[in-house]
């Protein structure tokens, strides 16, 4: 294939592309989508593997080999309440693969034709640099989640060595560019780098995680850009910006559904104002406690039921057990709605793709902005396992280190049901006076386990 | 010069197309988003099977290898994911 007829291919994998994303604006036009997506990625590898260039396929169908395999298992195997830890893995690789690419660009100097000499070294700089840190940042972001990485630094001195670490490898990285001889300065790039990411993203704590997979998301589509420019290819730039604009902008809303700036959430910083605040004995004898018998009365007469799930029905894998308990509300002529807080989980639409697993249809999602005018008419508001996202202190308390996050104002409800394994604070760590609200029960159990008996209860009535 | 002034133009409009389409994806698909966008970003798979099969450097070669690898588990997995999970959405209305 000449290289007019290759262009030509890159050029339609790109309109696939984006009329790919265009096709996630609707659940409905979604699957075919994202295999215009695909097709579009098979058409620019066929296009590449017909390159001149390509003398050697052997190695090239190793990898492949390994990473379908790999992939394949993967995501098929994995659960719904782990997609967070995939998409933070997958993060990873892309940035990984991205980095590899700049590595080899750098060892086969000129072979990129028709690419300026000091675009190829900047640009191999860049990829390397963004790619090791979204790698490394990834796999501690994986760590995390996974609950295998509880360690979480904070601090100045923390806040130096980050930053210092991105200068030192900034630095390699401009004498690689002014001397792209010295293969040991890219190296030592992407070693800083390594180091930058994991120091990025060990501050972050669980429920800031949906900005760090966001930006990392965006970061993984930024290397494949810095990439495209080593090798002058259109289809990387315009594939790798995509990615970077669409990450960027979920970054951007959880920043701005938490009320905070991205710099605080990479400094951990709510933590330090939390553990100053009171805690104790706020909730002593001013919250009600109630049992599963008793609640169930609630939803006798109940008409209109609102679910607020949280991390907490990830937790204790509940989703189904709340379409369960939905499906008999509504054969007594309930309505059920569910409100979702654009931050609830631990990654962006977290809950709903928990909520479609258990078959519950999408229309019955409602967002923050669309639910609160929509809580004064709610009968009962069960919140499943969520905390700071109902906080009301984040509303009427300017003092409060949450203030001014909006909030699901659940309280504006008939009755809330919190359904809490304890008393234990939030992420933010600060006490939650919905639970001594006068139209407040809780139910302290496991969400999964609460919900089976409250069906049996209202089987019952 | 002028072949980089070329490919900054093609960065700046694909950002602003993305800026276009990606704000008006809903919220409730975010997560099949972020899958699917990461599936998209492995196109440095074309980068990464240039870098295995061009065959005169060996380190160049086994940089190439590892990529090629890393970059297919994103493509092949971030596909198959986010059509898991968007199937899941029309199941039902």
């Amino acid at each position: 294939m000449g290289p007019n007829l290759i262009n030509a291919a890159y050029l339609l994998a790109a309109i696939l592309f984006i009329l790919g994303l265009k096709g996630l604006t609707s659940p409905r036009t979604a699957v075919r989508g994202n295999l215009l997506g695909a097709t579009g990625m098979l058409l620019a590898i066929v296009a590449t593997l017909a390159d001149r260039q390509i003398v050697s396929y052997e190695t090239i169908a190793i990898g492949v080999a390994i990473g379908a395999v790999i992939g394949v298992i993967w995501a098929v195997k994995v659960q719904m309440t782990a997609m967070p830890e995939l998409v933070a893995a997958f993060n990873g690789f892309g940035g990984g693969a991205s980095a590899l690419v700049a590595g080899a660009a750098a060892f086969m100097p000129g072979t990129v034709e028709g690419v300026p000499e000091i675009q190829v070294q900047t640009s191999i700089t860049l990829s390397g640099f963004i790619g090791s840190a979204t790698l490394s940042g990834s796999l501690i972001a994986w760590a995390k989640l996974q609950g295998i990485l509880r360690w979480q630094p904070r601090g100045l001195g923390l806040q130096v060595l980050s930053n210092g670490s991105a200068l030192a490898a900034l630095g390699m990285g401009a004498a690689y560019i002014l001397d792209p001889e010295a293969l040991w300065l890219f190296c030592a790039l992407c070693a800083g780098a390594v180091v930058y990411g994991i120091l990025l993203t060990v501050a972050v704590g669980g429920a800031d995680m949906p900005v760090i997979i966001a930006l990392l998301n965006s970061c993984s589509g930024l290397a494949a850009a810095a990439t495209g420019f080593v090798l002058g290819n259109n289809v990387l730039i315009i594939a790798g910006s995509l990615v970077g604009a669409s990450g960027f902008i979920l970054t951007q809303i959880m920043c701005k559904a938490m009320n905070r700036s991205l710099w605080d959430v990479l400094r951990g910083d709510l933590g330090e104002a939390a553990a100053s605040s009171p805690q104790g004995d706020v909730y002593a004898g001013r919250t009600k406690s109630t049992s599963p018998e008793e609640a169930a009365l609630l939803f006798e007469t109940a008409r209109i039921v609102t679910v607020v799930p949280g991390y907490g029905m990830a937790v204790a894998q509940a989703q189904h057990a709340v379409r369960d308990f939905a499906n008999l509300l509504e054969a007594r002529g309930a309505e059920v709605r569910y409100a979702i807080h654009p931050v609830a989980g631990r990654m962006p639409g977290h809950m709903n793709v928990l909520l479609a697993e258990a078959d519950v249809p999408y229309g019955k999602l409602y967002d923050m902005d669309t639910i609160n005018p929509l809580f004064a008419e709610t009968d009962v508001a069960i919140i499943l396992g969520a905390n700071d996202v109902v906080n009301p202190s984040a509303r009427d308390e300017p003092g409060s280190p949450i203030y001014g996050m909006p909030i699901l104002d659940v309280d504006k409800s008939q009755v809330v049901l919190v359904v809490k394994r304890s008393l234990s604070p939030g992420f933010a760590g600060i006490p939650n006076l919905l639970f001594t609200r006068d139209n407040t029960l809780m139910l302290f159990s496991d969400a999964k386990k609460a919900l089976q008996d409250l069906s049996r209860e209202v089987r019952d009535l | 010069m002028e072949a980089f002034l070329i490919s900054v133009t093609v960065f700046v409009l694909a950002v602003f197309v993305g800026f276009e389409i990606i704000t008006k994806i809903p919220s409730t698909l975010h997560t099949p988003l972020m899958s699917g966008s990461n599936a998209i970003s492995g196109i440095t798979i074309v980068g990464a099977v240039v870098a295995a099969g061009a065959g005169d450097n060996e380190v160049a070669k086994y940089l190439g290898l590892g990529a090629v690898v890393l970059a297919t588990v994103n493509v092949v997995g971030g596909f198959l994911i986010t059509n898991r999970m968007l199937a899941m959405f029309r199941r039902k209305k």
